[in-house]
């Protein structure tokens, strides 16, 4: 069986990416011959125990960094880092930087050094054009790096964005994927055997089912 | 590569069927919506925009049953709308697979509502939907107002302050549909939606009126949507989502199509 637990610290909508990730599932199983559990859930006994681990986040990072502090999460998702394959999304990738700008300046859990950064009031295309914030739709992103969460994903694939924020980071070798929205924006973070999208692969159609797909195969390695 | 602009094909449902009414009264059917809406996804839809125009409390749990099933097999964001009332009806249904909810006439009852909905759940998931009609006379500047129950009902509201009230109190996206076009398939109103688009810094969905290609084009380049509604075009077979898509490309509109 491989368990995968998706943290649930009252931040949002769950069920898109544990339905995703049961479809992929399903999928797999003739292939492997393996079922693929999804568990949704706070219980730090059971994310220990899973195979791996979904760190997710929507909304406003004073909010969720107030349930990820109140609930313990940082340790549960330093404990995941350790030990198996780990992947954030959208605020759940935030999270994971220095600090972030929003609501006022907010301090996040640190694991990977970087900054999170508002796109601005007055953002603008490359022909001068406007553009709105947030950051919402399809936007192409170019891969970066050799990574076996990109197996089978054509390349300047098309994933799914909402956010305001921006991550940068502060090594840009931990860069997996890139997007372009008024400036050039980090899409994916692969640092060991975490995995970040600031995207939401499981809105993201077929490119995003891959990409969930190869999580669930994934070792934690880099080949 | 750009962001791409978005073609949101729009499942108005009555008791778990989808069906398109011309001005919201000759109701035509069009088949089973966990169907039409994998059909859409499959076709390269970049989101799914599901309307509840029954909204009766009875046949609540038939949209919640059906939503649930969309989730379930479609893989790109879905919005739900109709009935959205109070902070109980969005969790049910953010529960039940939804991305975003749409909120029109609650919006207009109580406005703090939206920005109750925005603090709880985030502003990506809270979509205004407007229905506005020009009420301005030929000679006079353009002006247009708020309009409830299918646009029967006047409020009397202004429509670009509504608009910008919304906005200021968390919504992350509005649908704005034109009272007058809509069900009418000569076009969108792209004067309501270019003032709309450029009042506000967040993404427009523009609605009504869609009878051919051109006109989604024309949402886009002349009406400044960011995203283009459709309901009977796509419905009925007059085209498919990759026609629209590649009509849109052709005239140099940046569109998904992979």
């Amino acid at each position: 069986m491989n368990n995968v637990a998706v943290i649930d610290y009252g931040m949002g909508n769950l069920h898109s990416v544990a339905k995703a990730l049961e479809h992929v599932g399903t999928q797999l199983q003739p292939k492997t011959g393996e079922a693929t559990e999804v568990v949704v859930t706070a219980d730090p006994a059971i994310i220990a125990a899973a195979d791996r681990v979904i760190f997710p986040g929507v909304g406003a990072i004073r909010d969720c960094m107030a349930e990820i502090n109140r609930l313990n999460v940082g340790e549960i998702v330093a404990d995941a880092m350790k030990a198996k394959p780990v992947l954030a999304i959208c605020v759940g990738m935030q999270a994971l930087m220095n600090h972030s700008e929003e609501n006022g300046g907010v301090d996040c859990l640190g694991f990977l050094q970087g900054r999170v950064k508002y796109f601005g009031d007055d953002l603008r295309g490359e022909l001068g054009e406007r553009l709105k914030v947030p950051h919402m739709g399809w936007n192409s992103v170019k891969q970066q790096a050799q990574h076996p969460l990109w197996r089978g994903v054509p390349d300047n694939s098309r994933f799914y964005f909402v956010h305001s924020y921006y991550v940068e980071m502060a090594d840009v070798s931990k860069v997996a994927g890139l997007s372009a929205y008024g400036k050039e924006i980090v899409a994916t973070v692969a640092d060991s055997n975490i995995f970040a999208t600031q995207f939401h692969p499981e809105k993201s159609q077929n490119a995003g089912l891959t990409l969930l797909r190869n999580f669930l195969q994934w070792d934690g390695g880099s080949g | 590569m750009a962001l791409a602009k978005r073609i949101i094909p729009c499942l108005d449902c009555d008791k778990g069927r989808v069906v398109k009414g011309v001005q919201f009264v000759d109701i035509r059917d069009a088949g089973d919506p966990v169907e039409v809406s994998k059909r859409y996804c499959d076709a390269g839809a970049d989101e799914i925009t599901f309307l509840d125009i029954t909204a009766s409390h009875e046949d609540r749990k038939t949209t919640v049953d059906t939503v649930r099933a969309i989730a379930g097999q479609v893989f790109i964001p879905l919005t739900v709308g109709g009935g959205i009332r109070t902070l109980e009806d969005i969790r049910i249904m953010l529960n039940a697979g939804a991305d975003k909810v749409s909120i029109n006439t609650a919006a207009v009852n109580n406005p703090e509502f939206v920005r109750e909905a925005a603090e709880r759940y985030g502003s990506q998931c809270i979509v205004v939907a407007v229905d506005a009609k020009r009420v301005s006379a030929e000679d006079e500047p353009l002006r247009w107002e708020i309009f409830t129950h299918g646009g029967r009902n006047p409020t009397g509201i202004e429509a670009i302050d509504w608009v910008k009230r919304m906005v200021s109190y968390g919504a992350g996206e509005i649908l704005l549909t034109s009272m007058d076009r809509d069900g009418t398939k000569i076009g969108f109103d792209l004067e309501l939606n270019k003032t709309v688009s450029t009042a506000v810094n967040v993404p427009i969905i523009a609605s009504g009126g869609v009878g051919e290609l051109d006109h989604l084009a024309d949402g886009v380049l002349k009406g400044e949507a960011d995203a283009v509604l459709a309901a009977s075009i796509f419905h009925f077979g007059e085209y498919t989502i990759r026609e629209a898509k590649e009509h849109m490309a052709a005239q140099g509109i940046e569109v998904r199509l992979d």
